[in-house]
Order: C-alpha cells, then structure tokens, then sequence
C-alpha cells in the first residue's frame, strides 16, 4: 500500500488532480482509498458524482465514539472507497485537530485494508498548523506531491510546504515525490517548474495542461476520464498516473530562501511581464 | 553564612547563559547598600523545577476561587477543574448554606469534539443548566489553554448568557495558563475583570459605618480572615468586604462605599487598590497581620489613618488584653525555637510577611524569596516607574480607570494624606528587601537544584514553603512548614494565630521524628558489584 499526500496552494487544483488521477489509477485497476483532509469536505465530489457524504468529524459528533466504518466510507468510480474528514464551521473549534482525530479513526476502524494499493491524502491549502501535517507525521503518508502552477503565489506556497516536509523528513520516512504542474497558462510555465523543481533537487512530475473539458466534467460532478474517457484531457491524467505509479525519485526537498525564489521568478521572465 | 565566591560555585553548575540569568534573581544583602536590584516576574528557565504556577491558577484558583456565593466554571477539559478544586483551603461558610458553592466542581469536561467543532455551545449549555439549578447570583468563566488556542469567545457566550439571565451577574476571564511568566499574570486578569464587571454593580452609595473597610490580598487560608475579621470588628471597624477569601459578590459589588482599603497580599491585588483609589478615592494601607508586631504596627496604623479617639482607645486596650494572653502561652514554645534558623520561599508576600513572625519566635531568617513576585514586591514600590515591560508583561491587558463621577468622594483631605504618608504605608508598599539583616539571601522563583545546594550549606532548622518542594526537603531531614495552605493548620494571622503557628513550628522542630529517619545510603551501599576476573597488581 502507497499513501500519497497532495499538498498545494488552495485553489490551484489539488481535488481535481487527484481524483482526476485517482480515476485513472482506478481504471488500470487499482484499489485506492481517498481521506480528504479539507474541512470544506469537497475532495471526494467527482469521484462519488455528488457532494453528499457524511464526513467523520459529524458522524463523530452525532453518533459518538460508536461508529461503523460503513457510515462514513462511501464507493465511487472504479470502486474507489472516499472518506471526508470534514470539520466544524469556518471561524470555530480546530480544524486541525479535526483532521488528527480523524486520521487516528481511520487507523482504528481499520479502514486501511491490506488490499488497498494506493491511499490519497488531499490537504488543504497551506500547511496552517501540526494538524495538517498529520498525512505526513507518524509514518503515514510517505510520498508527497505538491501541486503548483507558474504563478508566484503558488510557488511561493509550494516551497513553503517544502519546509513543513522537511521537518518530517529529517525523522521520518516522509519524501517529496515531485512537483505536478496545473497549468496557467503562465509564459515559460513548464520552464519555470522544471527549474524550480530541480532547485529543490526534485523533479517536475507532469505537466497537466489546460482544458476546458476539466470544468465541463467538474459542472457533472465527474472526473474526465468518467465523463469523456476519450478526451485528450483523459490522456494527460491517465499519464500523470502512470508516472505517479512508476516514480522512483523521492528526496527530502532544499527548498529555497525567497530571495533565490524570486531571483528563480525574474530568471524565466515572470516578474517582468508583470 | 554564604558569600558571592560559594554562590558562584552553586551556579557554576549551571550552564554559562543559565548561570547568567540565575544570578541576577539572587541577591545577597548588603546593608551598606542603598538599594539592591534583583530580577524577578520573568521567564522560568525551561529544564529549572519551578515551584511556579500557571495563569489560570492565579486567576480562578486565588483571585477568584474563594469567592463563595459565585459558580466558578472552568471552561476547558476536566483536569484543570478537578485539581483546582478545594485545594487551597481558602475556608467560607454562608449564613444560608445554598449560597455556598465552595465546595462544586464546575468545569464543561471538554472532550476531543468539543476541541474539534468549539466549545462555546457546551460552555452556554452549561450555563443554563448552573443557572437553573444553583440560581447564582453570578457566575465566572475562566479559560484554561485549549480554549485560547481553539479561540471560543467566550467573553461574547458571558454577554449572551446576561442578556438571557439580566438578573446574573457574567464574567469572562481568558486566563489560558499560558499567558504571562508564572500565576502572577492570572491575578492581574482577575484583577482587572473584578474591577471592571462586579465591584461598583451594587446600588449601595452611603457608608455604612465612619470606619468601614475592605481587606483585599487576604484568602482566607486555614482562617485567616476570620481571625482579622473578628479582631478588626472588635476594634470598633465594619469590614464590608474581603477579598477575597469567604468574600462574597453580595459584598463585594459595594465596595466601592468603604472608606480605606486594607492591603494583605500586594502581588495579587494591588492592581484592584491603585484603581479603587482613582476611581473612588478609596486610599489603601499596606497591611501585615501575620506577626504580633506587625499587626500591632497594621493596627495603630489603622487607628492612625481614621484619627479617631475613641478608636485608637479600643486598639490600644485591645493591643494590651491579648498581648497578655498570649504572652505566656508563646513563653514555652520560644525557648524550643529560641536561636533556629528558617527558609521562607513563598508566593508573593508570605515570604516576607512571616520573617516578622519568625523573628518573634526567636527564629533567624536566613534565606527569603518569592515565587512569582515583581521587583516592586522586593525593593519596593518607588521603583515601579523604573521597570521595564517585557513582552510577557504587555501580553496582559492593562486596564485604565476614571474617576467616577457620581461616586468618587474625597475620603481623606489632600493635606492630611500628605502627612499620613509620612507616619504610616499609604498606597506604598517597602518590599521584602528592605527588612532583611545583612547577609540573608533574597531567591527569587527558587528550583530545587538550588534548594538543596542553599540547604546543604546553610542548614536550615525550619524550611517553609509549599506543597512541590515539601517532601524533597522532608527527605534530607529537615522540617517543613507549608506557608501556601499551612499544612491542615492555621490559622497563623493576628495574636492567636500566632500562637498556633509558634505551637506548629515548635512541634515540627522538637519532633524526634527526624532521629527515626535513616537514609538508605547510611544503611546500604550506594553501589553494587562483585569481581569477575582479579586482574594481576602488576597489569
């Protein structure tokens, strides 16, 4: 059993990417598990064609400690199960506990079975306290990949988790992965990413390009490799997991100071066409 | 007698930036000396074993805790709640027993989902249930850490809760335990919120008697406030409230009407008496009834401050009667304590207020400190002005009061205060220091590595401190007096206190306890081996 973390910049695409993947990686056959780690509660919406599920956090509060791992684990495309750790209300309690709380529930229930190939953590945002460190702390998610475009913001944030895996790493099993572009559409994006990538002695993954066909799936609820498995677009996330499937290359990242970051930003001329 | 070469040799053993920082919060007096600065109220050294406590202690376990017709809630999981609870033998009793809730638990048991989704909801329906049941006519909330770090508000849930209940009184005190350097902090957010939210919420306008008084600073431990209370109304005074111990918000909601402020305990409740006197004209006297001396000094004092004939009459005659009694009852315990030698380590005045008491029993102080004390409570309060505010100071909100328009009064002419400051401690306290003989040792937040180093070479006859480093010290063969909640005794203030605190001491010292004891390495060797192989005397 792999577990993966997808961390990134909010925004920038982490839900769609990973279940976009998680698809393809159902489709050639895998048994994969997705925990989303948002309280928002959305990362599982396209593979389960609705965004309907009961998180572990409610389950929690409503019914006790007494919980069946069939309230909160739900199948959708290709058999993938999806939990959502979910969360209180923006503004009160500690999302991060939550997630801590709902990770240890997972392990106890036994949710992660011996058949499981592949398990995905999808994070929110930024890494905002010890709580969402949690996919990476105590042996769990060993394989993370962080989500980026060629805009300063997310790069900015990606190095910044870099940071949060170094931590871990330095104790741990923890390793980046890669880093996968959503693209922007950003002058010399793929340049850009491949040089940042290199810089925090990681690699660019894949390079998933833009495409509409991604929002008209999203409007129904699904992945595209559900909603037009034929599109080009399928093709891209059908790559990007094989990729995934066969990477060999995890390191403890460098990840930079900002004045080399931003230096990084004028080199591929970002900064001036701004 | 311990000079700066062996000091330096017991912090030697520190590292250099320890040693560095421990020095300054030990001073040895120097009476030639004019002043004597020593660092006190900041951070605790991580790796020291500090006898300090938390903000929230400080805060509902001093300030507010005894205050007995009020429900304590105790927002945040059980075991702030539960240790808290009747630990620190602030006694009250109440004309009707229902309004009396020293002896409940309140605490909303916060579990992992209340964490996770917030507490507040909890906390309100605890309220409800509180108000339901026990009908309180106030009600505290006071926040222990995770509630700070999940953010409840629950400042707002006490604003809500008046607008269901108007008739309740609600206060929110955030005094997670990790605010500020030590339980100090906690005092000071009590402090302010007692000031803002309970005293001046009574109609009362008119003093009820010429000579009315508040006492702050005195809890009450083991009895104390009894004991002051029932000498001071035999003089001729009418107490109107204690704060805080066997203190009541019945009374305290009116304290605004007295005419002079008795200050017991300065490090906890100064900041109540420095706003009393801006917002009501109130002036306050820094007090000491622990002692004989010291509470005939704090009664003449009194007398003095009023310049009431008849008044002074009845202290004097009052001074006289129990001198007498207790006389002879102190005569054969003085000659067990005659020429001893004590330690006086304790919170932020008994430190200093015992050395009297000591001193009577003929027992020397040779080492005093406090455990979360400010420079002030050390070298007196001329040098407030001169200290600086560190980060951990400011992090606590400094509250400002006005003169009230409608009910300050001018209690004593500007003049006569002018001339009372010289004769007595109007709004002034000296400090510790000032007292102490030429030698003493003046530790401020004492750990034990020190303890047992300053025990080891100055052999105290008597150790006084608290419950943390009692039993450490009980094991190298000297006695202990617990001055925080005196051991199941007390109580120790005004003429009969003392005799039970000579009684207790005297006790503890002609104990034969202490021949029983034989420390296992005096009977056992501290090391263990056996021969494996006898090496040859030539290899």
């Amino acid at each position: 059993m792999r577990q993966i973390a997808i961390y990134g910049k909010g925004g920038i695409g982490k839900s769609t990417t990973t279940q976009n993947t998680v698809a393809a990686l159902a489709e050639a056959g895998n048994k994969v598990l997705i925990v989303g780690c948002d309280p928002k509660g959305d990362s599982t919406r396209l593979v389960l064609n609705g965004l309907n599920q009961k998180t572990v956090l409610d389950t929690l509060r409503d019914e006790g400690e007494d919980i069946e791992l069939d309230d909160i684990i739900h199948t959708g495309f290709g058999g993938t199960r999806c939990v959502e750790s979910g969360g209180p209300e923006p503004g009160v309690g500690c999302a991060g506990r939550g997630i801590i709380t709902s990770i240890n529930l997972l392990e106890s229930l036994g949710a992660y079975t011996e058949d499981t190939d592949f398990v995905f953590y999808d994070v929110l945002g930024d890494v905002v306290c010890g709580g969402f460190a949690m996919p990476i702390r105590e042996g769990k998610a060993k394989e993370i990949y962080i989500v980026a475009s060629g805009e300063l913001m997310a790069l900015y944030a990606a190095n910044n988790i870099c940071k949060g895996i170094c931590r871990y790493a330095d104790n741990g099993e923890v390793r980046l992965g890669g880093i996968i572009c959503n693209s922007r559409n950003v002058d010399n994006e793929r340049e850009l990413l491949e040089a940042f990538a290199s810089e925090l002695g990681s690699q660019l993954l894949y390079f998933v390009p833009r495409d509409n066909v991604v929002q008209r799936a999203e409007i129904n609820r699904k992945t595209v490799i559900d909603y037009e498995p034929n599109a080009p677009q399928a093709h891209e996330y059908r790559n990007l997991a094989q990729n995934m499937a066969e990477n060999k290359m995890f390191v403890i990242p460098r990840p930079m100071v900002q004045d080399r970051l931003e230096e990084l930003m004028m080199d591929f001329g970002i900064l001036d066409a701004l | 007698m311990i000079n700066n070469r062996i000091l330096d040799e017991i912090l030697g053993q520190y590292p250099v930036k320890v040693k560095k920082n421990r020095k300054k919060h030990i001073v040895i007096k120097d009476a030639d000396m004019d002043r004597q600065e020593i660092d006190a109220n900041t951070r605790t050294i991580p790796g020291v074993i500090t006898n300090r406590g938390c903000a929230y202690a400080g805060c509902k376990g001093v300030v507010l805790g005894p205050l007995k017709d009020v429900v304590h809630i105790v927002h945040g999981p059980v075991g702030c709640g539960y240790y808290a609870w009747l630990t620190r033998r602030n006694k009250a009793k109440s004309e009707d027993p229902t309004k009396n809730y020293m002896t409940y638990c309140f605490s909303t048991d916060m579990q992992e989902s209340d964490i996770v989704f917030g507490g507040e909801k909890k906390l309100t329906r605890m309220i409800d249930e509180v108000v339901e049941v026990f009908k309180p006519e106030a009600v505290t909330i006071s926040a222990t850490c995770p509630v700070g770090l999940i953010g409840d508000d629950i400042g707002q849930v006490a604003k809500n809760a008046h607008a269901k209940y108007p008739e309740v009184n609600f206060t929110a005190y955030s005094c997670e335990g990790y605010k500020g350097v030590s339980q100090s902090a906690g005092h000071h957010i009590a402090n302010n919120g007692l000031m803002q939210h309970v005293i001046g919420q009574g109609n009362m306008e008119e003093v009820p008697s010429s000579f009315t008084l508040n006492i702050l600073g005195e809890y009450n431990i083991g009895g104390d406030g009894w004991e002051i209370k029932q000498m001071l109304e035999e003089i001729g005074y009418h107490i109107q409230t204690v704060m805080t111990g066997d203190g009541s918000y019945e009374e305290l909601k009116n304290a605004h009407v007295s005419n002079l402020n008795l200050v017991q305990c300065h490090r906890s409740i100064n900041y109540i008496a420095d706003m009393l006197e801006i917002k009501y004209g109130t002036p306050w006297l820094k007090v000491n009834f622990i002692g004989i001396d010291s509470t005939i000094k704090s009664l003449r004092d009194m007398a003095l401050y009023f310049s009431d004939q008849g008044l002074m009459e009845r202290t004097e005659a009052y001074i006289m009667r129990e001198l007498q009694k207790v006389e002879t009852l102190l005569e054969p315990y003085k000659r067990i304590c005659e020429g001893k030698t004590a330690f006086c380590f304790v919170g932020g005045s008994r430190g200093h207020h015992y050395q009297g008491l000591y001193k009577e029993l003929g027992i020397d102080t040779i080492l005093a400190g406090y455990e979360f004390a400010h420079r002030d409570d050390y070298e007196g309060r001329e040098i407030i002005d001169s200290i600086k505010l560190d980060a951990d100071s400011q992090n606590i909100p400094n509250l400002t009061v006005e003169p009230d328009v409608n009910r300050y009064r001018v209690k004593v002419s500007p003049e006569k205060m002018e001339e009372l400051k010289e004769k007595i401690p109007l709004n002034y306290y000296e400090g510790m220091m000032r007292s102490m003989h030429e030698g003493s040792i003046i530790v401020d937040d004492l750990n034990h590595y020190e303890t047992e180093e300053l025990i080891r070479i100055l052999k105290p006859d008597i150790f006084s401190s608290g419950i943390k480093d009692k039993y450490v010290v009980q094991k190298m063969g000297i006695p202990t007096k617990q001055l925080h909640n005196y051991d199941y005794s007390g109580p120790y203030a005004g003429f009969g206190g003392a005799v039970n605190f000579a009684r207790d001491i005297a006790m503890s010292l002609a104990s034969p306890t202490w021949n029983y004891t034989v420390p296992p390495w005096h009977s056992k060797p501290l090391l263990e081996g056996k021969i494996l192989e006898r090496v040859s005397d030539n290899a």
